[in-house]
Formats: C-alpha cells, structure tokens, sequence
C-alpha cells in the first residue's frame, strides 16, 4: 500500500518490524551458538579443500526457514581448472 | 462424552489470553457445549472476574488439589448459561501450590462430564505454563500483531512442539484496521508467515472489550458486537465448522492481505 512515508522513500514501521522479526526469528530458532557459523564455515572449507580445490572467501553458509524448520545451507563455488581444455573436437 | 483440553497461553503477559479464555468458553457453551474453564493463574486470578463470577467463590483449585473440597465444590455455575462453567485459581498461593501432574488429575476427572475444558495459562514460559499445558489435548496461542508478542509467541510454539502438544493454533488479537492500512501495524499475513503456524481467529482491537470485561459479562454473548462474532467464529472452527474471516470495515489492507495469502495457497 502507498502511503506518504513510502514516497518520501522511508519504508513503514510495519514493514521494518517484519524484517526485523524475521531476523530476530532465525536466530531465537536457531540451535547454533553464535558464532558457531564462522567456525563451522572455516572447518568445512578446510575439510573439502583437502578434496577439491575452493575460493575460502567465495563459502557462503546460510540458516534458512522452511516452515518452522530451519536448514542450514552451504553454497561452495569451486575453482576452475587452470589449464585449458584440450581441444579436441 | 469425552472433553476436549484446549488450553489457552501466550509467552508475553497481556496479549488477551484471559479475554479469550472467557469468551471462546462462553461462546461454546451457546452453542450448546458442555463447558468448564480452569483458571491456572494461581496467585494472579483473573478468569472470575472477566466472566463476572467473582462474587460466588467459595473454593479454588489449589482447594481441590490439596483435598479441602471436592470438584465439584470449586464449579461455579454461570448465571447465563446453564452448560458453562469456572473453576477459579487460589489468589493467595503461588504458581508452585500445584504440579502438571495435579492438572492433569483434575482434567481426567471433569473429562467424562464435558465437551470442552478451556485453560487459561499465565504468561511466562516457567511452572505456571507447564502446569496448564500438561493436560492439554490442542494449544492456542494469543498474540498481538506486535514484535515483542510476536517474538514470545514464536518460543511458545517451539516449547509447544518439543512437548507434543503441536501444532499449535493462533489467534491474533487486538488488530486495528486502520493502523495496518496506514503501514504502521503487521497484517495477520504478516504474522502468519513469520510463525508459520495455522490461524483459528482474528480478533479486532474494540473499545467494547474493555466495557465488556467491566461489566463481567463476555463480549461474545453481545449479537451485535463485531468482536463478540469474531470470539463466536473461533467458537464455531473449534466445533469443526468451516468459517470464512469476516470483511471488515471495507478496507483493503488486513483482510485484502489475508485473502491474497489464501488465494496464492499460503497458511
Ligand atoms: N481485542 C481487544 N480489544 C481491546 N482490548 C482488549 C482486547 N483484548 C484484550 N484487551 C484488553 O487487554 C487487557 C489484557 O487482557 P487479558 O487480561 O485478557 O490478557 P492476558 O493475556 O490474560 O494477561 P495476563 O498475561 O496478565 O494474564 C485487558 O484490559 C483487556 O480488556
Ligand atoms: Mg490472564
């Protein structure tokens, strides 16, 4: 709904008090102490580079709602090859 | 006949749990329930005077529980409807004068004679709270569309759960139409979807609730009352009928929201 705060590009309490619950939310569910992210995301970086070679500051982990259940979800780019590939077509 | 225990909690203190525990008991016992509610607000007691019962105390359930009358002797019968009934919390005791287990005596024993025994919880998340979800067969929760009652009512749910006393249903009480089409209050689909749980009512922000509760005499039994309809519709969803969310006032903002939700399938 337009309202005059909208226009003056202020967004309406209603909205910041849903993002801000939102937020408050994820972390009041989670089960993971604070700080346990960055832990667990330098650990896992360390485990799957002894594999495969990944970007450590490209690791992105992330707790997300499904439902009233949470899921913690890892997204981790791999390097290119460096090499190029042969061609051979 | 067996009762159904639905109990009535919030987290935050002052959301409207006492308000609807009158109202939805009152309500039901219109439509010709057998009723009975049990204030466990020990040491806060309440429920009395929002029905209006006040004056016909003789004994309590911490009374009941430490064996100085019988059940039956802490029933008050209320003067409008035959089938409705209260039993009243110790005002002078503390929330520790009786255990989950206790409750749960109590609620076996009314079981047979009833079709619905409605528990009004105190606030909080400590004994009080345990002692009025122990018997429970469904929870509501209360809330208002407000961030700090919105926060608890999201821990109550999750405690809710973890004792199998799930999935709790919501009603979101004490909304007003104009704030929320201004921007200025969450929307019922707001708060829906940030508690991911099922609605069973919504209940307006009305000035007649405070004249209601002065008078002792329960909004829902008022036929002309929007609010009084709006506790009468819980009523009725408890009952298993289906009934749609009332349009009201015309305007777009809570309910057009809320219809939208529905239309795109959400909960
Ligand atoms: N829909 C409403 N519109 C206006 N006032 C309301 C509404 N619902 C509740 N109230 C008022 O809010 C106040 C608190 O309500 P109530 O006592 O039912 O809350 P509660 O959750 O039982 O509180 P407590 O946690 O202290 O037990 C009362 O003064 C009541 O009249
Ligand atoms: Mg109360």
């Amino acid at each position: 709904m337009r309202n005059l705060s909208d226009l003056f590009g202020r967004k309406n309490s209603a909205s910041t008090a849903k993002e801000r619950l939102r937020l408050v939310l994820i972390h009041d569910r989670s089960t993971l102490a604070p700080g346990a992210m960055e832990a667990l995301r330098d650990e896992l970086v360390e485990v799957i580079s002894r594999h495969v070679e990944v970007d450590p500051g490209e690791v992105r982990l992330e707790l997300t709602q499904e439902g009233r259940s949470q899921r913690l979800l890892a997204d981790i780019p791999l390097k290119r090859r460096s090499e190029p590939v042969p061609d051979e077509y | 006949m067996s009762a159904r225990v639905i109990t009535i909690t919030s987290g935050k203190g002052g959301v409207g749990k006492t308000t609807a525990t009158a109202n939805l008991s009152a309500a039901l016992a219109d439509l010709g329930y057998k009723v009975v509610c049990i204030d466990a607000d020990i040491g806060l007691r309440n429920l009395d005077v929002v029905l209006g019962l006040e004056n016909r105390i003789v004994y309590d359930l911490v009374d009941v529980v430490e064996g100085r009358c019988k059940l039956r002797q802490a029933m008050i019968r209320d003067k409008r409807l035959e089938e409705l009934y209260l039993i009243p919390a110790a005002q002078t005791r503390d929330k520790n004068a009786i255990s989950p287990k206790d409750m749960q005596r109590v609620c076996d024993e009314l079981r047979p004679d009833f079709d619905f025994i409605i528990i009004d919880s105190p606030a909080g998340i400590e004994r009080g709270f345990k002692n009025a979800i122990a018997p429970a067969d469904e929870v509501i929760i209360v809330t208002n569309p407000e961030v700090s009652a919105v926060r608890d009512a999201d821990r109550i749910i999750g405690l809710v759960e973890a004792e199998q006393k799930g999935p709790a249903k919501l009603i979101v009480n004490r909304l007003n139409d104009e704030l929320i089409e201004r921007g200025d209050m969450l929307a019922v689909a707001d708060v829906l979807e940030l508690l991911a749980v099922d609605l069973i009512g919504i209940i307006p922000e009305d000035q007649a609730v405070l004249v209601s509760t002065n008078r002792g005499a329960p909004i829902a039994l008022e036929p002309k009352s929007r609010t009084g309809q709006a506790f009468r519709d819980v009523a009725k969803r408890l009952s298993g009928q289906e009934v749609a969310y009332a349009e009201t006032n015309g305007t777009g903002g809570l309910f057009g929201r809320l219809s939208k939700l529905i239309r795109t399938g959400g909960s």
